[in-house]
């Protein structure tokens, strides 16, 4: 057997839906690359076992309908900002957040960047990903493109950070400096929305890396999955009164898109519920995979 | 006991080897990410500054070897070595503004910062050579050994800094420990020279 059809036989072994099948699977430079279709709902998977954080999906019959609750928890961000006019994606997966920022603000500059070439053709053949004429999709190592591009005049008032698919953290982009330098692109009053690990020993150190970046951020929790996402801002944080009132102004816009902004704001705390005496996260200390397998 | 010291210096080196290499990819990677290039990039200077060591170390090795002239190549080592903990940021810097290209960028920001420790480890295994072997029909068992025991060395720095020393400490004290443990084995093998 070729080790791609041992690869497909261990998928449907493990997979829990029997109906899931594998549509396309390639190993990159960097990783396995997997597109199951399980009914209507299409998925890039990076690792073989059936993991949400690993998965970016699409409902083929409902396009707009975002499946995975942590991308709708992204766009959390926009209750800091309703109209960002210039936007940074780290990590493209299927492409789904772009493709929705995009639909939002058609006359936002959106650029993305993404290490590994083999998933921006997945993205495009599989998940309906066509980069508008205002988009703009870097193939390189982030930390490379953010310490290059903070020399550029470029601000984004939107920055979110998704590259943390699959089994394999990549550790230079969990640093203290590495949220500097991204910070350093925002505008003053930008926001970082960042998908982050809510369980493990990681948790506490990258809650106390972006505490000593950003100081205080909203540390949104789903109640109901293993999602957290962190949303900084360079600026002051803004009250929850001020979140209730743009969460209504943008429930009608983000409906569409299965997203409950409505009940975000109630979410989205700013009292540490982590260990203040964590290790910060540095590139002089950053076992992240290590810290990972960490009860 | 002389046989032991050589043996105990030849498994420091190793383990120094391949641990600095490991360290190498992480001390690199905010400039030039830890793409498969950059490990590229580091694997090559290493091999590099290896093949030279054993170049140079088995030349030097003909005339007057001694034990402890092979402890001032554990000397020279960590003095070598040491630097990377003060120059490595303000020179990956310097290439960063310079090299767009992150493969090139990484690989002379790598041959910059590990040439010179790697070739002067690498003259080790020549020159313990020089030093155990008395009749050359033994030379290829007493190579055997050698070259058993400094690849033993490095599997032990490889797993040693992967699993355990980078969970523990900075890279820049990991660095110093090893610098450090350099310095303690010149000691012995400078003390056990003196002896005989």
């Amino acid at each position: 057997m070729k080790p791609s059809h041992v690869l497909v036989c261990a998928l449907l072994l493990l997979s829990p839906g029997v109906d899931a099948r594998v549509i396309h699977s390639e190993t990159s430079l960097y990783q396995n690359i997997i597109v199951m279709e399980d009914g209507s709902v299409r998925c890039m998977q990076f690792t073989i076992r059936k993991d949400q954080r690993n998965q970016s999906c699409i409902d083929l019959r409902a396009t707009k309908h975002l499946v995975f609750p942590y991308t709708r928890m992204m766009l959390g961000a926009l209750l800091l900002d309703q109209s960002p006019a210039h936007i940074l994606m780290v990590g493209l997966g299927g492409g789904t957040l772009p493709t929705t920022l995009a639909q939002l603000y058609p006359d936002a500059q959106i650029d993305v960047v993404e290490l590994d070439p083999a998933v921006v053709v997945v993205a495009k053949k599989y998940f309906d990903f066509a980069p508008t004429p205002n988009m703009r999709v870097f193939e390189q190592d982030a930390r490379v493109w953010v310490k290059r591009n903070a020399a550029q005049p470029t601000r984004y008032d939107l920055i979110m950070l998704d590259a943390f698919n699959g089994d394999y953290i990549p550790e230079h982009l969990m640093t203290r400096e590495f949220l500097q330098e991204a910070r350093e692109l925002l505008t003053d009053s930008g926001v970082l929305a960042s998908n982050t690990f809510a369980v493990s020993q990681l948790y506490q150190n990258e809650s106390v890396t972006y505490a000593a970046v950003f100081g205080e951020f909203f540390n949104f929790r789903s109640p109901d999955t293993a999602n957290r996402v962190i949303i900084a801002s360079r600026g002051a944080l803004p009250s929850s009164e001020s979140l209730e009132i743009t969460a209504h102004t943008l429930a009608p816009t983000l409906t569409p898109y299965g997203v409950a902004i409505d009940t975000y704001p109630a979410l989205m705390k700013t009292t540490p519920d982590w260990d203040p005496d964590a290790r910060v996260l540095t590139d002089q200390y950053s076992p992240a995979n290590l810290l990972k397998g960490r009860p | 006991m002389r046989r032991t010291v050589i043996n105990v210096l030849a498994f420091g080196g190793g383990f120094v080897i391949m641990s600095l290499e490991l360290l190498g990819g992480r001390v690199l990677a905010p400039y030039f990410g830890s793409s498969i290039y950059v490990w590229g990039s580091i694997i090559t200077v290493f091999m590099l500054s290896l093949a030279l060591g054993y170049l140079i170390g088995g030349y030097i090795s003909v005339r007057g070897p001694s034990l402890r002239r092979f402890s001032l190549l554990f000397v020279a080592g960590a003095l070598l070595t040491y630097p990377l903990v003060l120059y490595a940021e303000p020179l990956m810097h310097v290439v960063f503004e310079h090299i767009e290209d992150p493969r090139y960028g990484s690989l002379v920001a790598g041959a910059t910062l590990f040439m010179l420790p790697t070739i002067v480890l690498g003259m080790i295994s020549p020159y313990s050579v020089r030093l155990m072997v008395t009749q050359a029909d033994h030379s290829g068992s007493v190579a055997g050994t050698l070259y058993f025991v400094s690849t033993l060395g490095s599997a032990l720095g490889t797993l040693a800094t992967s699993f355990y020393l980078v969970l523990w400490f900075e890279i820049d004290t990991i660095v110093t420990l090893l610098a450090a443990s350099l310095l303690g084995l010149a000691a012995i093998g400078w003390f056990a020279g003196r002896r005989t």
